[in-house]
Formats: structure tokens, sequence, C-alpha cells
């Protein structure tokens, strides 16, 4: 029988997201994220290796050539990367805390983001959030976990009216079904 | 639902939070020298105050950290949350 | 006769847009703007329901959310019916179709109005005394017939065809009412730019202001100042003025729930659009000014058709430009009743006289009726009325004494003062204070961030009103006060709670109390002549105020004549708790969009569409879809799964396990983290290798299994049960967090970052080795329990060597946005091998052949690690881990008696037992028998070809070979106990 051993790895297949015509919300697809967990002594080392500030506050990211690193936790950051660079991250880290007193866990096919811009969308999202998204209590640059409804979600303000959402792969279907439905009391 | 205020994260929904009973049961560091009757008090006994109640929570849709508040269970006002291993104010 | 009560002109309806609607199958015309009471009133119908218990005829009392008679079912068809309605509430439509309830066949003969014929043998609490023998016959039929007789509205028999919206809000200040009070407050906190939501029952804002055509505010007449105030709220970017949305429950730390209805009164429904939004609004601060609500008096025979509110009628002639009759004889115990009066004598109406139970009155609006010339009775009652549908006539007497004398009126319009409207104060948990000049509970201190105003507050003018809201408008902000010139609203006083003193005797006569329910003034005495004292007692025997209505018309009143009977102040009685909701809200609010595929999420796997291509039929384990088995060419589960498992057994079947719960464990401590957490032993086990691991509570019992995989010295991949995931997760963090802070070691859940297909069977390798890159995987080089990381399908791969059939067997965990291109190259390769795809079904028989325990089936939290034979996996030398302890106490110790796994085989081969069916010794023993234990699982083993039985039995253990008994449904079933290993005791087949 043919060799199977050499086939092109295929390509990534996210959760279907049914297009529903609402041009506010966009499934953004691919990328690498990693869960990185460590102590305040390692946040320095670990920052200068990835060559991003971790030192941020927490529920708040910084953001660097096109990557991004959420402080979720005190001690936990979810690192959004640009897939191709996204095998340098463990050794750098690994070169640099060689006490290993670290956790970097790869969650790139765990979850999928969905980007929502719109005018209605702090409504919209306070369907199923009960957040407050006033922009003294959730300014921009604030990225949190949370829950959509029955669906955990990590949700990063970027500007007044666009958001990132983040949810866990077999949640897609179901987010996405609400905003939809939500979406249309707010029509475009 | 309540306003729970994380010590991480500042008030939230309770949404957020995941009960966690009672707080300041201790588990012994080495429980072989705690008796029968010491482990049963662990493991089933809890106070169950009409009033002031130290419990734990987690911001388990959130920060993810367990901590501790200060509850009145009657009037449900929350008058103190502090981060597990500081003293029950 | 159209329309016969409708004044020519006033009022706020719009006489241009004409509406049909129906009421019984019989058709009306009313005005847009008008309720379907004030449409009702307008077409001269009064009598609208039958009374709860006595089926006494009932007519429109009120004009707002206290109505507890005129109840109506209103939709166009039963998807779109709702009982229950107040028809006070309900605004008119054109095709509006509504209909009575509580009748039988119509309002005019109801065949249940025999009740009010036998009255005297239905007091209160007559359920409690007079069904009570035999004990048969009260389910049998005293319930039936008494849950037929009483009650509402019937439910709708087809699901809601509506959809609804739930909205999260957040404000600096929730004002609950949009009257003076109300408006002012929103006023004051939006000018300090502060966000400011406004809500307000009804469909416009305005609430008093909208029947108030005499006062003039700030130089402007009432009606326009209303106007000018809505525009500048309108104009402040951060005010959000809620109409049609009713403030029905205050939850702890300022979190309120308002209903907005949002389509109900627009007609035609339309599906797509909510019908109404749950609001659940954080407030830092809340103003209520909900108002007050007018008390009915308590004399004989004052529930007729035609019976009402004195401050209704005036709204229904001011408001809506409808009379309620022509000849209104008044009642009254406060000055406000002369304004109704006077309206309606301006308006056209003979007034029959004004009958005022104090020796005098001589305020502003009494002294206008005196110059009116309209017949006032002081120091006067009313001892009875007439009138069979509909009020004809009343009786008056003077207190002192002397002659009845007769007054024919077609109406009697009662005031008996004002209750402030306490309720969602009081479900606040904030403290009433009794004020005994008015006869009234008024909000004391509170136990919210929250202020009351206005007439809820027991103000009693529309100044006072009006500065109170703007007071505690501001002052939730750190505002300004404001002052309010207000010219032509004098103020009116008086009132009165309990029974009209009169001289009748009061057990011949029915004067109600609770129009709601049909509680009398005579049932509340008859309560404390049984012996109740508190108030919490006297409502649930006599059933006062526990109507949907909430006692908004009757506690004051009840609490009247408990005070006068037990010659004790109402402050010394006290009251009793508010409960939510204010009004009644339909579930579809509370479910909001959790309905259907949207009741809880349907989480799916990255194979699941190959699955559903194929025709599996799948299953719900947890919030997860599950192939439960791929039936072919229409075979029924027993073929398909006997199929599937000779698959398994004889060549390679493909699994989708993607559910399994992961989570990666790193850290130095990882290893001694998860000796203190299982019960097995870490420390040793090498990189590359995996354990079967048990967990379990603190208390000893087993709360979670999975294979644990080494990945290196400081990484774990462990996988948990697929229901289990959430649960074990939690668990871990907290003795991470809170008893072994000192180890480094983090968590994180991997459950959806891999796919796990499983390939079970004998060619199982055959299968897997053409798309292996970068590992040897034969036998000698990964021998069962090993895993290795590589690439499979050119797709970075964890895989397992492990298996859960008792066949050679490997998982594959790959990223999960590559599961379904991998699981159909190894479809592709294992397509020469016959490979097979199976489902839950056939995982569960097979690992019941091998006797592998599931977590929930085999085990239900009461079951410890010896009790399935697994006492061997712990780890004897480690000083702790989770539940060592518990185990180690004496009562484990000295419990002789414990239930253990065990096989059972059934006589007849091809009996498949019941799960969760019982074990006994002896099945003639007379019942309850003696249980010794249960089945918990059950199966045809298509690879034995017969029937096989696990089960949890009392000293299983030392039972083997006994003979025991299985009571089932179609008789007996007598069983031999075996071990729970059915098939390959030896395990050879593993290691293939």
């Amino acid at each position: 029988m043919a060799n199977l051993v050499h086939m092109v790895a295929p390509a990534r297949r996210v959760p279907p997201c049914a297009d529903t015509g609402d041009r506010r919300y966009t499934p953004v697809n691919g990328g690498a994220r990693f869960l990185l967990r460590l102590r305040e002594a390692a946040i320095g080392p670990a920052a200068e290796a990835l060559g991003i500030d971790l030192a941020v506050p927490l529920n708040r990211a910084s953001v660097v050539n096109s990557r991004g690193a959420m402080r979720l936790s005190p001690d936990e950051w979810l690192l959004l990367w640009p897939e191709t660079e996204a095998a340098s991250v463990a050794p750098l880290l690994a070169a640099r805390l060689t006490d290993r007193r670290y956790s970097l866990t790869d969650i790139s096919h765990r979850q999928t983001g969905l980007m929502l811009n719109g005018a209605a969308v702090p409504d919209i999202l306070n369907s199923g959030c009960a957040l407050d998204f006033d922009l003294a209590a959730f300014p921009v640059g604030m990225v949190t976990r949370t829950n959509f409804f029955k669906a955990e979600a990590v949700l990063w303000r970027q500007d007044e009216f666009s958001f990132y959402l983040e949810v866990w792969r077999s949640f897609v279907p179901y987010v996405w079904s609400l905003l939809s439905i939500v979406g249309r009391e707010y029509p475009e | 639902m309540l306003l729970i205020p994380c010590p991480y994260c500042g008030n939230r929904p309770e949404i957020e939070f995941a009960y966690g009973g009672e707080a300041h049961v201790v588990r012994a560091a080495d429980p072989g020298q705690v008796d029968d009757a010491g482990w049963t008090e662990f493991l089933y006994c809890r106070n169950n105050p009409r009033g002031d109640h130290a419990e734990r929570w987690r911001h388990a849709y959130g920060c993810g950290r367990f901590f501790n508040v200060k509850r009145n269970t009657y009037t449900d006002h929350i008058e103190a949350s502090y981060r597990i291993g500081e003293t029950r104010p | 006769m159209t329309q016969a009560y409708r004044l020519a002109a006033g009022g706020r309806i719009d006489r241009s847009r004409t509406l049909g609607f129906s009421f019984d199958g019989k058709h009306y015309k009313g005005y847009q703007g008008d309720t379907l009471a004030s449409a009702l009133l307008a077409n001269g119908v009064h009598l609208v329901g039958r009374s709860f218990k006595y089926h006494r005829p009932r007519g429109i009392l009120s004009a707002g959310a206290e109505e507890p008679n005129a109840l109506a079912g209103v939709g166009c068809d039963d998807a779109h019916y709702t009982p229950n309605l107040r028809a006070t509430q309900v605004e008119l439509y054109d095709g509006l179709k509504a209909e009575s309830q509580n009748r039988s066949p119509s309002l005019v003969r109801d065949y249940g109005a025999v009740n009010d014929l036998l009255w005297r043998f239905f007091p209160a609490g007559f359920y409690y005394k007079t069904f009570m023998w035999p004990r048969k016959a009260w389910t049998k039929f005293f319930e039936p017939r008494i849950r037929e007789m009483a009650g509402l509205g019937r439910s709708p028999q087809t699901p809601d065809a509506a959809c609804y919206a739930q909205r999260f809000a957040h404000c600096d200040v929730l004002v609950i009412g949009a009257g003076p009070a109300g408006l002012a407050a929103a006023l004051a906190a939006a000018k300090t730019g502060a966000r400011v939501i406004l809500c307000d029952e009804q469909a416009e804002p305005g609430g008093s202001l909208l029947a108030e055509p005499d006062a003039v505010i700030d130089g402007l007449p009432a009606a326009d100042w209303l106007k000018a105030a809505l525009a500048q709220l309108a104009a402040f970017p951060k005010v959000k003025v809620l109409a049609r949305t009713i403030a029905f429950g205050y939850f702890p730390h300022n979190m309120l729930g308002l209903a907005e209805s949002l389509t109900d009164h627009a007609g035609e429904p339309d599906d797509t659009s909510p019908r109404g939004r749950l609001w659940q609004v954080r407030a830092k601060e809340v103003v209520i000014a909900a108002g007050a609500i007018e008390r009915p008096l308590v004399f004989p025979d004052n529930d007729r058709p035609g019976i009402m509110l004195a401050e209704a009628a005036r709204i229904y002639a001011e408001r809506y430009g409808v009379l309620p009759g022509r000849k209104p004889l008044v009642f009254t115990a406060h000055d406000s009743a002369y304004r109704t009066a006077l309206a309606l004598h301006r308006a056209g109406c003979a007034v029959a006289g004004i009958v005022d139970m104090r020796p005098a009155a001589d305020g502003p609006y009494a002294a206008a009726a005196r110059r009116a010339g309209l017949p006032i009775y002081l120091a006067s009652t009313v001892s009875g009325t007439g009138g069979r549908l509909r009020v004809a006539r009343a009786t008056v007497v003077s207190l002192a004494g002397g002659a009845e004398q007769r007054i024919d009126c077609d109406t009697i319009l009662m005031s008996g003062g004002f209750t402030p409207s306490v309720h969602l104060f009081s479900q606040s948990r904030g403290k009433l204070v009794f004020d005994a000049t008015l006869d009234a509970f008024l909000p004391g201190a509170p136990a919210e961030a929250c202020r009351v105003a206005g007439a809820g507050a027991g103000l009693q003018t529309l100044k006072e009103a009006l500065e109170s809201g703007a007071a505690a408008g501001a002052g939730a902000v750190g505002g300004a006060a404001v002052t309010y010139q207000v010219t032509n609203a004098p103020l009116a006083r008086g009132g009165f709670i309990g029974v009209v003193p009169g001289h009748v005797d009061p057990t011949s006569v029915r004067a109600f109390v609770d129009y709601q329910n049909d509680v009398t003034a005579k049932d509340v005495s008859l309560a404390l002549r049984e012996g109740m004292r508190s108030v919490e007692h006297v409502k649930r025997f006599t059933t006062t105020g526990m109507a949907t209505d909430q006692g908004k018309l009757s506690n004051m009143n009840a609490l009247g004549i408990m005070s006068a009977e037990l010659g004790k102040p109402v402050s010394a009685i006290g009251t009793t708790t508010f409960r939510m909701p204010y009004t009644p809200v339909p579930f579809g609010y509370f479910a909001g969009y959790a309905r259907g595929e949207l009741f809880e999420p349907e989480r799916r796997t990255a194979i699941h569409g190959w699955a559903a291509e194929r025709g599996a039929v799948f299953e719900d384990v947890g919030l997860w879809k599950r192939a439960r088995y791929f039936p072919q060419g229409g075979e029924d589960m027993r073929a398909a799964v006997a199929r599937e498992c000779r698959a398994v057994r004889g060549g390679v079947g493909i699994f989708d396990a993607s559910t399994l719960g992961k989570i990666e464990v790193v850290g130095p401590d990882a290893a001694e983290f998860l000796n203190r957490m299982y019960i097995n032993a870490w420390t040793k086990l090498q990189p590359g290798r995996l354990r079967y691991g048990i967990l379990l509570r603190e208390d000893g019992f087993i709360i979670d299994d999975g294979v644990i995989g080494r990945v290196s010295e400081t990484c774990f991949h462990v996988t948990t049960t697929t229901g289990g995931a959430p649960r074990v997760l939690a668990m871990m963090e907290d003795y991470l967090q809170t008893e072994f802070p000192e180890l480094d070691v983090w968590l994180t859940s991997t459950t959806e970052q891999y796919a796990v297909i499983a390939l079970q069977g004998p060619l199982a390798r055959q299968v897997i080795e053409p798309l292996v890159e970068g590992a040897d995987i034969s036998a000698k080089a990964m021998p069962h329990m090993s895993m290795v990381e590589c690439r499979i399908a050119g797709v970075p791969a964890r895989l397992f060597r492990v298996s859960f059939t008792g066949e050679l067997g490997f998982e594959i965990n790959v990223p999960a946005d590559y599961g379904r291109s991998v699981w159909e190259a190894l479809m592709e390769s294992g397509l020469a091998h016959g490979i097979t795809p199976y489902g839950t079904e056939t995982m569960h028989v097979l690992r019941a052949e091998k006797g592998y325990i599931i977590v929930g089936q085999e085990t239900d939290g009461t079951v410890t690690p010896a009790d399935v034979g697994y006492s061997g996996m712990i780890g004897k030398a480690k000083p702790d881990f989770v539940g060592k302890r518990a185990l180690a106490r004496e009562a484990f110790a000295t419990q002789t008696n414990r239930k253990q796994l065990v096989g059972l085989l059934t006589a007849d081969p091809a009996l498949v037992l019941e799960e969760g069916a019982h074990i006994v010794a002896d099945p003639a023993q007379p019942k309850p028998m003696t249980m010794l234990g249960h089945i918990t699982s059950s199966y045809w083993s298509e690879t034995l070809g017969r029937s096989i039985a696990l089960a949890l039995l009392r000293d299983g253990a030392a039972r083997t070979g006994e003979t025991l008994h299985v009571p089932l449904e179609s008789g007996d079933a007598r069983v031999t106990v075996v071990s729970s290993v059915f098939y390959d005791p030896e395990g050879v087949r593993l290691n293939g």
C-alpha cells in the first residue's frame, strides 16, 4: 500500500461558523496560543526571553509586533503568537529559565478567536456576560477571562467598539449562534 | 447575583465564581498524626452560622484564584475579601 | 352600542385610531392608548371574571398592577397565549383576543357559582379539615376536583412561539417608577453626568401626571412639564428610559430584575424579534419611586362588578376618557375620593352621593364637592350592596345608627386611603416602620444602597413627591437638591384600615379583604379564633396576600382586622415579607435564549462531522455529543454493537476518544504533586511510560480515574473521565493553591487541544505503522502502557500504547484542528484491514468484558479502591495522598459487609439484566427485601455469546460461586457470582 508517512501536514480545520451575514463578527482562524505559568521571580527573565513585557497589570495585555501576552491571572499569561514563530517559544524559554520552574503549554487548537466590531457590540456582549462595558469599568486594553452565557471566554477590548473573544473550540458553534441571534436585536 | 470582590480582579459578578465552602478548615500537614475523631471533624463538620461566615470562593471564570470572603449569611453583605494565607480580618 | 361610556373629548387616547378587539368572543371597539380594561369599561363591560373560590362575578377594581379581579388570557392562538394578565395593564391593539378565566361555560352562567351558595362550607382552611378522610379520596377525588374548580387561567398547551431577550446592565442610579418623584430623581441624577436607568411599568412614563389636569409645576401644566422632563432626559446620552418595564425583584448587592415588554402592545406577533427582555441591572444606587396603591374598603358585598377604587375611576375618566358609570356612589375615608366625585360630576355623571366614614371632611376637595352640591353623608357607611352581575344599589346607614337608606347607583367608588408601595424596598430587606398617623408601613433603614421617594415614602403632595425625588436622585450621586413650585395640587388626607364598622352581624355577610384569593373579613377573624396570632400564620391559614397580586390591596386591611380583634397596634403585629415577583413575569423572560439547541452548549469533537456524515447515532455525555454506534444497512443498536465488538476483537476498530479530559501537569514538582493527589506512586514512573491512576476525594471514595503519561521529567499528560474533567482540574487547583502552594507545578486544561483517536484490536499496529514518523512502535520498543512523541500522518502527536478494550491498542493525541484529517488518514490506512469505526456502546461492552470500571457507573461516590479490587495500586510508601487518612479510619477497617465489585452470569445466557436492578439472596422473602447489592453494568457480550453483568455486592469477593437472585418485573433471574474479568483474565491480548 502507499506509504502515507510523508503526506503533507493537513490544513487546520476549525469549528464551523455558519454564515449569518452579520458583518460585525469575524472568526479569527489559525495562530498559535500558549499558556505560560510562572512565579513572580521568573517574570523578568521570561519577558526578556520572549521579547514582550509580561509585567503588565492583571487583566491587561501587552502587544509587540503581532505578538500578544494577556495577563489573565497573577501567574498566568495567554500568549497569542504568529504561527510561523510558534516553534521558537519553547526553546527560548527553556534556554533562559533553566531551573524549569515554569509551565508553557501549547493550546493553539484548544480555542478559537472571534473578532467583534460595531457600536452595538458592548450591548450584544451584555446579553450573556455580566460585566460592565462602560469605558471607565472596562477600558480599552483590558482583557479578562469571563463567561458568555454558558461558555468560558477570554475577552479583550481592543477599541471602544472592538472586542476580541476567545472560546474553547467545542463552544464555538454555541457562542456563534448566540451572537447571531442577539445581533438581530441590533441591526447593523 | 452577588457582587464579589476578588482580591485580584476587583468586583465581579457572582456568575464568574465557584463557591468553595467554609474557609480556614486546615488540612493537617501530617494527616497520619490526626486521630479518627479529628479527621472526621475535618471531613464532615462545618459551622453553619447565621451571620458572619468566612468562606472560600474561586474566581473560576476569571483569574482562577481561590480566596476568602467574609460574608454575612443573613444579609449577604460582604465585609471583606482576602487572599489565601492572609489572616482573617 | 359602541363605546357608550366614552367621553367625547379628553384623555390621552387617540380617537383617530379605532381598534377592534374581542373579549370572550364578543367584538368591541376601543382606541389607541386604551388598556383592555379601559376599553371594556368604555363599552360598559364591568363583569370580567369569576372569583377564585366562590366563583363570584367580579369586575374591574383598579387601573394598574394591583388589579386582583380582571385577569384575562390574551393571545391570538395557543402558542401566543398568556394567561392571568391584568386587563388594567394589557395595552389594546387591533385584533386583540382576550378571554375571561375561571368560569364555565361563560361569565354570565357559571356552574362553579354553586360554590357561592355553599359559601358557609368553604371558610378559610376548609381543605385542611374537610378532605382528610378517606385518605385515598384526597388524591383520587377531592384534589383533582378542587384543582379544576379553583385556580386562575389555563396553561397554554403548545410551546411558546415567542422568543425572549436578556441583558445585563449597569448604572449609577436606577430609578424605579417614572411618576413625578422618579422623573425628578432621574433629572437630578442625570444633571451630574451619571449613568441613569429610569424604568416604568406603563406604556407611557408619567405615573400620576398622566391623569393630572389641574396641577401646575414650575409654571407649566403637569402634562407639559412631563413632556419637557422627558425631552430633557432624552437629551442626556447616559440616560436610558425603559417604558413597559416592571421592576419585579430586588436581589442582593443592588441587582434588580426588570421585565421589559417589547411586542405585547404591538398586536401581530413577530416571532423573530423578542417579545420581552429580562434586564439584570446592577446599580450603584437605587431610587424607588413606586408610588402608592389605593386601598379598598372592607364592607359587606364589596366585590360586585361596578365597585371599584375611586382613584382608578378618576384615572379612567381623565386619562382614558371613560366613565365607569353614570350614577356613581362614592364611599370613602379619604379626601381624594371627593376629587373623583368632582371629576365625574364635571364629566356629566349624576353622582348619587358621597358616603364618608369620617365625622367631618373639610379639605379643599370636600369643600369643592359641597359647593358643587353633591350629596354628602358624613359619619356614614355602606352596609350592603345589591345587583346580580353589576352593582345596582347600596344601603347607607349612619354610624350613629338609624334607618338604612337605599341608594340606587351603577358604580360604587371606594377609597380607604393609600398604601405606600414598599414591595421592592421590603424585598431588598430594608426595614419597614409603621407610621400610625398614616396607618401605613414606611421604608425605614435601608439594607442596600437605596432611597425611596414620593408617595412610596408616605409623602402626600405633588410638591413633596417632586422634591423628595430630586433629593434622592441628587443624593445618590452627590448632586444638588432642587425645589419645585407647584400649584393646584392640594393635600388630600384620610384613610382607614380594617373592617368598615357597621350594624350588621359580621358572620352573616361577606366583606372581601383579598379579592384574588377570596378571603373575607370573617376568614381573618376565624384564623384568630383558631388561635393564630402571628401575621405569618394568619396569612398561611387564610391565604390572604398570597395570590399573584402579593397582597397589594389586602395586606393593610388584614392587619387592621387583626389589630382590632387582638387589641394590639399594627406596629406590634408587623407585616409579612413581600416576595418577588412584584407582578408575575412569563417564564420565557427567564429562559431567554436558552431553549432548543441553545439550552446548553452542545459540544462536538473535531471528528463529529465525519461520524455524522456516516449516520452515527449520538448520545449525550455531559455537554458532549458522542457517537454511540455506527449502524450499517438498517442495523439496530444490538446488531451494530455486535458487529463493532467482533471487529475490535478480531481485527481493528477506531474510536473517537477526544472528549476524555486532559490536564497538562508541568513543573519540577509535578511528580510530587501527583503523588499527593492520586493513590498511585509516580516518582519512579519513567518518562515515556503510562500508569492508570485513581483519584479519591478526601473522604476516601473514588472520584475519578484515568491514564497518566509521563512526557518528561517535569511534564505529565493526565487524562480524566469525560464528565469529570472540569471537576478534577478544579480539585487539583484547590489543593495546589490552598494546601500545597509551595510546589512548583502548574495545571493547564488540554482537553480541547487534542483530538484523541483510539485504535484497538490485534491489527491496530498495522494500521498506524505506515503513518508514523520518528518512533519505533514495535511491541518490543513500545510495550503496553508506554508513550512516545512522534508525527502521525504528518502531524505532531503523542502516541499512547494503551487499551480500554483488552486488545492491543493505541491512543493518538493530535492537535484538534488536525483531528479529522488524521482520522481520515487512519481510515484510509485501515481500509485493507477492515477498520471499523465504533462508538461508546461498543467501548462500554468491551471494557465490561475486561472488568474495567467506569467512574460513575461502577462507582457512586461511596466506593473505595478496595471495593473495586484496586488496593494494589495504592503507593504504599507514600506518607500522604488525598483520601489516604480517610481510608485508614477504623470505620473502614471494621466494616465487613462493604459492597464489592463482582461479575454476574445469568442462568439464562440470553437474559440481559437491567442496570440498577437489586440483588437478593431469597426472591421469596417478604417485601421490602434485603438488598445485597445492585447491577452497575449489563450487556450482551458478542465475544462470549452470552450476557454479562458487573455488580456491587455485599461481601462480593467472598461470594464467588454463590447463586443469588435479581427480581425483575419479568420475574426472578438466577445469577452466579463470578470474577469481574470475563475475558482474557491473564491479559495476554494486551501484549500483542
